[in-house]
């Protein structure tokens, strides 16, 4: 009874043909049959936001699908953040604020910063941190993520981008 | 020590960075063997029950499923069923260690009583749900003061009681003072922590290669080399046939210092099944069958004088130790120890009970005891004042170890037996300037125009003295290979704290100062002979001076070879990026590599100076004495009390870690402990029913801080340079854990001082602060 | 924590839906919408549907109509929709801050105001607000559709009148006559966690003295309703202090609260007593929010 299927998934611009059971959360099929294992699972209830990833666009939490959900729509991971040598800017935001220490949690709050700030740029003090909210870290008290967004935010617009 | 790499004290870029960020760094579940078999465990349902028959004949015949196995199953494997993983003391009246797997009897919900292994973790899952056991419940010892009176329900069947261990902590005329003292004044305290929900749970995947009869482990763990050689010993192998490697771990805080049960299943099954065996824990089981902290109640007096001179504090703590004995008796050990650091008190004495109940064994999370017992001293010297009318901060100023007692000698003993010398540090002065950066001269003012407009604010402070850099050692080797590059090896195991980061600095400022030039392996038993891992706030101290040590003396080997080699004495020369060179003849220079590849030597020609062979050194520097942090906390809160809301405003610490060796990770562990020690204070609580069943198994039921729960925070940093080791430095890892819920607890009551509520528990959740205050009012009245 | 196993259908047509549904109902078949809900309960093996209907690809029921009726919202309709309001007026901006209440933004990227209204969770905002508006909600089995007033729909924690066999297509919200004051509070442990008691009210005032009251509380009872004693004492009253307290009290009295190991039955009666003052606070500001 287990319905298996097979599936084509679109992450970071690239295809992967797999074949899973349709029970399968989107989470564990990016991270076993795509073999991209930057996304974690720290809770698989839908609440630590560990395994946030892009959706078209948007930020969720891709342990709250099924795989067999994510067929045509375009995904993207934390694999697909840098270009090759050089470091997407919020990555090196994180760098430079010292955001992640045990890292574990750190893939999702990048997925989530990007997929919100394209949404909503240059959000109030406020906005921010009820973002920050969305997921959760043991290790840093948040405090380093805050800082790292504002100067990445701080350096988008400088830049003039959207 | 001024070598002039010019890292050491600078916050570099991390090496554990890039990795982290791209998504390409390895954690346990990201590792990926051919064949691998997936473990899914059946745990007991029940706190306390007799098993009879394990019937897995459906669970086996379900498509996919490869094995289950029982302890029965594994048993032809084992030296014996148990793990020996406690550490010694007098102190134990009961010895209480774990199964391998459940046989006989269950004692706590979670406990593990069967694997499953199979094709995924799916229908591991599906075939457990199919394992039909028997179980015949009995009573259980669901609180720790209930499990220690006559009559109790017995935690254990076959034991004859569940007191644990017992012990005693003291020093000075404690009977004389308390029956001389113009004062003394009682109180009761109800302290609770709950899990340490490190974001990454724990795992292993285990690999048994028949033809060499080697076993290799990867888990998550804080230990590697202790979990080697209780693998050793459970499986009857030699030291170098078992491998344990700790990949990146996604957070520790503690219990991934235990060695579990499911470890011992995973190696043992990789060896019966033939294939990789992995075992991934979820976010449900690390709330049942993870190592946690929970309650503690402690009956304390305090005695002092009319100036608010303590002379004395005694009194009896109950601590609940869960059903085994995984690691110790080191939390109410720790905390006993503590309590008087801080400040000159001339006699103490507490009685100090574990109890067995049918929980999950309690091991140390983050602060490993320091928290309660600085939260019961703070609120004892918070009644002292509060009771002869003066300022907090003023009674604890009459009190605190001045920097003329340095270093002071307590006469208390660490369990190891040896001495607690207070090293360094000026208490005075670092409360003084938390003091004054959180304004806490001015608040009185600001609380009673806040009243005015119907709002309540508090403000409290909590000072703490904190043991750190647990000895006696922790192996360092650093080795220059034939292309120049650094390689460094440790027994020292990473989980987030910038561990490579900081070897690489300490050992980059003897050796040219490039750490991007460093390579560092932590976490591998393999890698170096022996270890002990990461806790107690021990590794930049123990593994940093070893790194340190080790690179001056590759670093001096250097020198004189390179003397040799340029015909240049080693005063004139200097040690700048991969080269040795002449000091203002920058062309007379030699490198790093070629200096190591000069001393693995070529046949006939002798070794240059007589220099021994290899450029590298390995040093395990021993260090028995701790070196004990210091800091203040000043916490800031708002009060609804309609609601029992609690909004923690300002937060300020002055910390004394000695030497920093990288100021933004230093910081970092400090706000990442504060955000713990709020948890503690308002958020988290491992709930559990009068049947030892929990209730607090997901992250909607069981609260962390988030980012809106943060208050501004300052950091001030004080630097006394520890005196016991040559780097001056001592451990931060645990300092924002432990005086927060000390601080903010009496903020809260300091808020509610209208009412005249007296706080003597933590966590405290609004409808306790809501209840506190119903209380008063009523007894006002009455 | 892994879902067990099921047989997983993605219709293209509501109709096929409603046909997939209706033969699968009696096999725990359930509707798949935003998952943000029943997922993690899958995973957590507390819901073990045989088939799941997944109406994320069926065209047309993402829409959010206003007509001079009211709001009609779609089943596919998630949270995040509303923090645009979503209408003009006081029903748009009430909405929006409502919404900004719910979990965090990648939940509300997914989960679906349908959904919330049909896994009625005694925290959900959204039930409070079908609740207290009077809201009307459109239910599908094959061949027949139905129209549910919102004091009937909800029926227990996690029940609703629905059948296993229905979908739930739509609500409508009523446009608030004008002139309307609507305020919203909730009180809860962390931003966006549950609520541990909520209050919604909505009221007129014509010469003087309220009229049309709508007191409605959430996350203290089994479900979200209306509590008509309260309502009582306030219709036809100045909004006065005393009258508000009266009503607050009136509204703790009424309530049989949901009570768990940290929450008495006390403590949420005061919450509930303070919810609706608080509510009522900020309709008088002319705001549904604070400030």
């Amino acid at each position: 009874m287990d319905d298996r299927r097979d599936l084509t998934l679109h992450i970071n611009g690239q295809r992967h043909d797999i074949r899973l059971a349709a029970r399968k959360t989107l989470a564990d099929a990016i991270r076993e049959d795509c073999g991209l294992t930057g996304t974690h699972t720290g809770c698989e209830h839908g609440v630590c936001g560990a395994c946030t990833i892009l959706v078209d666009g948007d930020p969720v939490r891709s342990c709250l699908m099924f795989a067999v959900q994510a067929e045509g729509r375009d995904i993207r991971t934390v694999e697909g953040l840098a270009e090759r040598d050089n470091l997407h800017p919020l990555q090196q935001a994180f760098i430079n604020h010292h955001a992640l220490q045990c890292g574990f949690c750190t893939p999702g709050f990048l997925m989530l910063i990007i997929g919100a700030l394209a949404r909503e740029p240059d959000p109030s003090e406020a906005a921010l941190v009820d973002l920050i909210a969305s997921n959760m870290c043991r290790c840093t008290g948040y405090k380093n993520i805050i800082e790292a967004v504002r100067w990445f935010e701080g350096r988008r617009s400088e830049k003039g981008e959207s | 020590m001024t070598a002039g790499g010019g890292v050491f004290g600078q916050s570099v870029g991390r090496l554990e960075d890039p990795a982290l960020l791209r998504g390409t760094a390895r954690f346990v579940d990201d590792i990926d063997l051919p064949g691998t078999l997936e473990i899914a465990f059946l745990r007991s349902p029940f706190a306390h029950a007799r098993i009879g028959r394990i019937d897995c004949t459906a669970a086996r015949a379900v498509p996919g499923v490869f094995a289950v196995y029982t302890l029965a199953d594994l048993r032809p494997l084992l030296t014996g069923d148990h793990i020996f993983a406690g550490l010694p003391s007098p102190a134990y009246r009961l010895e209480v260690p774990r199964k391998v797997l459940a046989d006989g009897e269950v004692v706590y919900v979670g406990e593990p009583v069967a694997a499953v292994l199979a094709t995924s973790r799916y229908i591991a899952e599906d075939a457990a749900e199919q394992i039909d056991v028997e179980y015949d419940p009995l009573p259980v010892a669901a609180d720790c003061r209930a499990a220690l009176l006559d009559g109790a329900a017995l935690a254990h069947g076959g034991l004859p009681h569940n007191l644990v261990a017992e012990f005693e902590v003291g020093y000075g005329p404690v009977v004389q003072v308390f029956s001389t003292a113009p004062h003394v004044f009682a109180d009761d305290f109800s302290l609770h922590r709950g899990v340490a929900m490190s974001i990454e749970c724990r795992g292993g995947i285990a690999r048994y290669d028949p033809l060499e009869d080697r076993l290799t482990l990867w888990s998550s763990t804080q230990t590697p080399h202790a979990a080697r050689r209780l693998l050793c010993d459970l499986l009857g192998k030699d030291d170098d046939l078992v491998r344990v490697i700790a990949p990146d771990v996604g957070g520790g805080f503690g219990p991934k210092l235990v060695f579990y049960c499911e470890d011992a299943v995973l190696a043992a099954s990789a060896i019966a099944a033939g294939r990789p065996v992995k075992w991934i824990e979820d976010r449900r089981e690390h709330f049942m069958a993870t190592t946690q902290e929970r309650d503690q109640y402690w009956a304390m007096e305090i005695a002092c004088d009319d100036e608010a001179r303590i002379l004395g504090v005694r009194g009896s703590l109950i601590h609940d130790h869960g059903a085994y004995t995984a690691r110790g008796v080191n939390i109410p050990q720790g905390a006993a120890n503590c309590l008087t650091l801080p400040y000159n008190i001339a006699a103490y004495h507490l009685d100090i009970k574990l109890a067995l109940t049918n929980k999950v064994p309690v091991t140390p999370i983050r602060g490993a005891g320091q928290p309660q017992g600085a939260f019961v001293m703070e609120r004892l010297i918070d009644r002292v004042a509060a009771e002869l009318g003066l300022d907090r901060a003023e009674v604890r100023r009459r009190n605190l170890v001045g920097p003329a007692q340095m270093p002071c000698e307590k006469p208390l003993r660490v369990r190891g037996g040896g001495a607690v010398i207070l090293d360094s540090g000026d208490y005075p002065a670092t409360q003084a300037s938390a003091l004054a950066a959180a304004g806490w001269h001015d608040f009185p003012a600001r609380q009673k125009a806040a009243h005015a407009a119907g709002r309540h604010i508090g403000i409290g402070l909590a000072n703490y003295v904190e043991a750190t850099g647990r000895g006696p050692f922790e192996p360092v080797r650093v080795r220059i290979g034939g292309n120049g590059r650094i390689h460094v090896a440790s027994g020292a195991t990473a989980m987030g704290q910038s561990t490579n980061t900081m070897l690489a600095q300490i050992v980059a400022e003897q050796l040219g100062g490039d750490i991007a030039n460093v390579t560092v392996t932590t976490g591998d038993s393999a890698a170096i002979e022996r270890g002990m891992g990461g806790f107690n706030s021990r590794q930049a101290v123990i593994a940093g001076s070893s790194a340190h040590a080790a690179a001056r003396a590759v670093r001096e080997k250097a020198l004189f070879v390179a003397g040799h080699l340029l015909e240049a004495a080693i005063e004139d020369l200097e040690l700048v990026g991969p080269d040795v060179r002449i000091k203002g003849v920058a062309q007379k220079r030699i490198g790093l590599g070629a200096i190591a590849r000069t001393l693995e030597g070529l046949p006939g020609y002798p070794l240059p100076g007589g220099a021994a062979p290899g450029l590298e050194a390995e040093e395990s520097v021993i260090i028995d004495d701790m070196v004990y942090s210091n800091g203040t906390a000043v916490a800031e809160v708002a009060v609804d009390i309609e609601t029992g809301a609690v909004e923690i405003t300002r937060f300020t610490i002055a910390h004394d870690c000695g030497k920093l060796i990288h100021p933004q990770i230093v910081e970092g562990q400090i706000v990442g402990g504060i955000a713990h020690g709020i948890g503690n204070a308002l958020f988290e609580r491992m709930a559990f029913d009068e049947q030892a069943q929990p209730l607090t198994t997901n992250l909607g039921d069981y609260l962390l801080t988030g980012a809106t729960e943060m208050p501004p925070i300052e950091i001030i940093h004080r630097q006394s340079p520890a005196a016991f080791n040559d780097l001056g430095i001592k451990g931060v890892g645990e300092s924002g854990v432990i005086p927060t819920p000390a601080a903010v607890i009496a903020a809260i009551e300091d808020a509610l001082s209208p009412f005249g509520v007296r706080i003597a528990q933590a966590p405290l959740s609004p409808p306790a602060i809501v209840d506190l205050i119903e209380r008063a009012n009523r007894a006002e009245i009455s | 924590m892994k879902p067990a196993p099921f047989t997983y259908h993605a219709p293209a047509l509501l109709e096929d839906a409603l046909a997939i549904l209706g033969d699968t109902a009696q096999d725990d078949g359930r509707v798949l919408a935003g998952g943000q809900s029943l997922v993690p309960m899958m995973a957590l093996r507390l819901a073990q549907p045989a088939h799941l209907v997944d109406i994320g690809r069926i065209d047309g029921l993402g829409d959010l109509i206003e007509d001079s009726a009211g709001l009609t919202i779609g089943a596919l309709v998630r949270h995040q929709r509303f923090h645009a309001p979503a209408v003009e007026g006081v029903l748009g901006r009430l909405l929006r801050y409502v919404s900004s209440h719910i979990a965090h933004l990648p939940i509300r990227l997914r989960g679906t105001f349908c959904g919330s209204l049909a896994n009625a969770d005694p925290a959900s905002e959204w039930c409070l607000v079908a609740a207290t508006l009077n809201a009307r909600m459109t239910a599908r089995r094959r061949g027949e559709t139905r129209v549910i007033a919102a004091a009937d729909f909800f029926d227990g924690v996690m029940a609703t009148a629905l059948s296993p066999d229905e979908i739930l297509t739509g609500v409508q919200i009523p446009h608030p006559l004008p002139g309307t004051k609507v305020g919203f509070y909730e009180f809860s442990r962390r931003a966006g966690d549950f609520a541990l008691a909520m209050s919604l009210v909505s009221y007129r005032i014509e010469g003087g003295v309220v009229t049309d009251p709508r007191i409605g509380l959430g996350g203290v009872e089994e479900y979200p309703r209306r509590i008509a004693q309260a309502e009582e004492i306030v219709a036809g009253q100045p909004l006065e202090s005393d009258v508000l307290e009266r009503t607050a009290e009136a509204t703790a009295a009424a309530i049989a609260p949901l009570v768990d190991h940290h929450t008495s039955a006390a403590y949420r009666r005061d919450l509930a007593r303070i919810a609706v003052l608080r509510a009522f606070a900020r309709a008088a500001q002319g705001e549904p929010a604070d400030g």
